[in-house]
């Protein structure tokens, strides 16, 4: 039985972690290496770098975490921020990422994910919608959650699917930050929609709200989360202790 | 020296660095000679079957790895890579493969329960049908990391590792001194390690 997947996520800026991280036993809160090497040794089933710098100084501190990262943790590793061509493409897979997450990237510029899905395959291609109700409809945003591009989001969803997409992720900014849970009613109209793995993020606050995930919504492949896992307040292996006594597949 | 077979497909950094942290010395190469000096060979790979088996053949080396393989040298395919060894593969039309292993490879969609996603991704258990060198450090039920369409099968006599997705799907295979993983060992954390040890200390 394939497993589900627990996923932390880690933002980087100049190639050191942001948003506080709260570890005892880890001293090096900001490094990213570091920090990939603990989630690897404590049951993370793969991380997710996302790159929030802006400038091209901070770019190659990313790709320089990314390579030393790949060298030492031996997961899959999802990179996502700032991808907007596919030459950022190569630039990240060439330093050891194996999936690639594109945002607005694909909004702006909607053949990128078929372009990297025919050079790259249908497996690396992540796309990644930030989606929230606007007048009782899903819609998409750009930007780092700045932008309404007013695009229903079930559909834009299907379309970057159908071009290439081999995963998405449904980042619910309604639930976002929330901790009240995920997003069932949007992630269950998303795995409706399209046949590839789905990656739930956005609302995550206590481990039963990752029970609630996948014994509702079945469909559904991963839980993402970022602050619940940095400060410890949901251990990954205890997390996946009590999937298991629920009789959720995961992978101890 | 252990050769990882560079014909532009794939992400070789992880592979090499999963390498260096087992002990073994490797190098990313596409040259002949240093092909042929090397102890054992491993060819990866990502992405479409008949554009894969295109640039080995443009290098000329589908040629280079059956002559290698009829030396008795370790060579093992790890994904596509595996997925080339085999005589045929129906991705996309039917394509000749490199024929070192007996059997074919199939889309999954139609074959498995149509409820189930392609591709399958993730981390799923290993049932291993008989015992073969490369899973002596890892238990049954041991996960490791999936990302693939397209499985081999009509290969029985080969399989040494299957995983359950609808039905068995073949996760590892070896006939002698050629060897196939369809996971991929250098994404499988502590368990894909200790494959690819046993594979750098046969």
């Amino acid at each position: 039985m394939i497993t589900k997947r627990i996923i932390p996520c880690l933002d980087v800026k100049d190639g050191r972690v942001v948003k506080g991280v709260n570890f005892e036993k880890l001293k090096e809160v900001a490094s990213p290496v570091e920090l990939a090497k603990y989630y690897s040794a404590n049951g993370a089933d793969e991380l997710v770098f996302y790159d929030i710098t802006a400038s091209a100084e901070g770019r190659s501190l990313f790709t320089d975490v990314l390579k030393r990262t790949a060298a030492e943790v031996f997961i899959p590793l999802t990179v996502g921020g700032g991808i907007r061509e596919l030459a950022d493409f190569e630039r990240v897979l060439s330093c050891g990422a194996d999936k690639v997450s594109v945002n607005s990237g694909a909004i702006a510029n909607p053949d990128l994910i078929k372009a990297a899905a025919q050079r790259y395959g249908d497996q690396c291609v992540v796309i990644s919608a930030d989606v929230k109700r606007v007048d009782g409809k899903f819609h998409v945003f750009a930007k780092g959650g700045r932008e309404d591009t007013g695009m229903e989001a079930v559909s834009w969803i299907v379309r970057c699917v159908r071009e290439g997409a081999g995963e998405v992720v449904v980042n619910s900014m309604d639930t976002d930050g929330v901790k009240n849970g995920f997003d069932l009613e949007l992630l269950d109209a998303v795995c409706r929609a399209v046949d590839v793995p789905v990656i739930a993020s956005g609302g995550a606050g206590s481990q039963e709200h990752f029970v609630e995930l996948f014994k509702k919504l079945p469909a559904v492949d991963a839980g993402l989360a970022a602050s619940v896992f940095h400060f410890g307040e949901i251990a990954i292996p205890d997390l996946k202790r009590t999937l298991q006594k629920e009789n959720i597949v995961v992978r101890i | 020296m252990i050769a990882i077979v560079d014909y532009g497909v794939g992400n070789l950094y992880s592979l090499q660095c999963s390498l260096k942290r087992v002990g073994a010395e490797a190098v990313v190469t596409a040259d002949e000679k240093t092909l042929s000096n090397a102890s054992k060979i491993l060819l990866p790979g990502v992405g479409a079957f008949a554009d894969a088996v295109a640039k080995l053949k443009e290098k000329g080396l589908d040629e280079l790895l059956k002559e290698q393989a009829k030396t008795g040298k370790y060579i093992m395919g790890i994904c596509l890579g595996m997925q080339m060894l085999f005589d045929e593969s129906h991705e996309y039309g039917v394509h000749q493969g490199l024929g070192l292993i007996k059997g074919k490879v199939v889309p999954m969609r139609g074959l498995i329960d149509e409820r189930l996603k392609v591709p399958h991704i993730g981390w799923n258990g290993l049932r291993f049908p008989r015992p073969h060198f490369l899973f002596k450090d890892v238990k049954e039920g041991d996960c490791a990391y999936f990302v693939h369409s397209y499985f081999a099968t009509d290969c029985d006599e080969s399989v040494i590792a299957a995983t359950e997705y609808d039905k068995l799907l073949t996760a590892a295979v070896a006939k002698e001194n050629i060897l196939g993983c369809q996971f991929h060992p250098e994404k499988s954390g502590e368990v894909g390690l200790k494959i690819l040890k046993a594979f750098c200390e046969v």
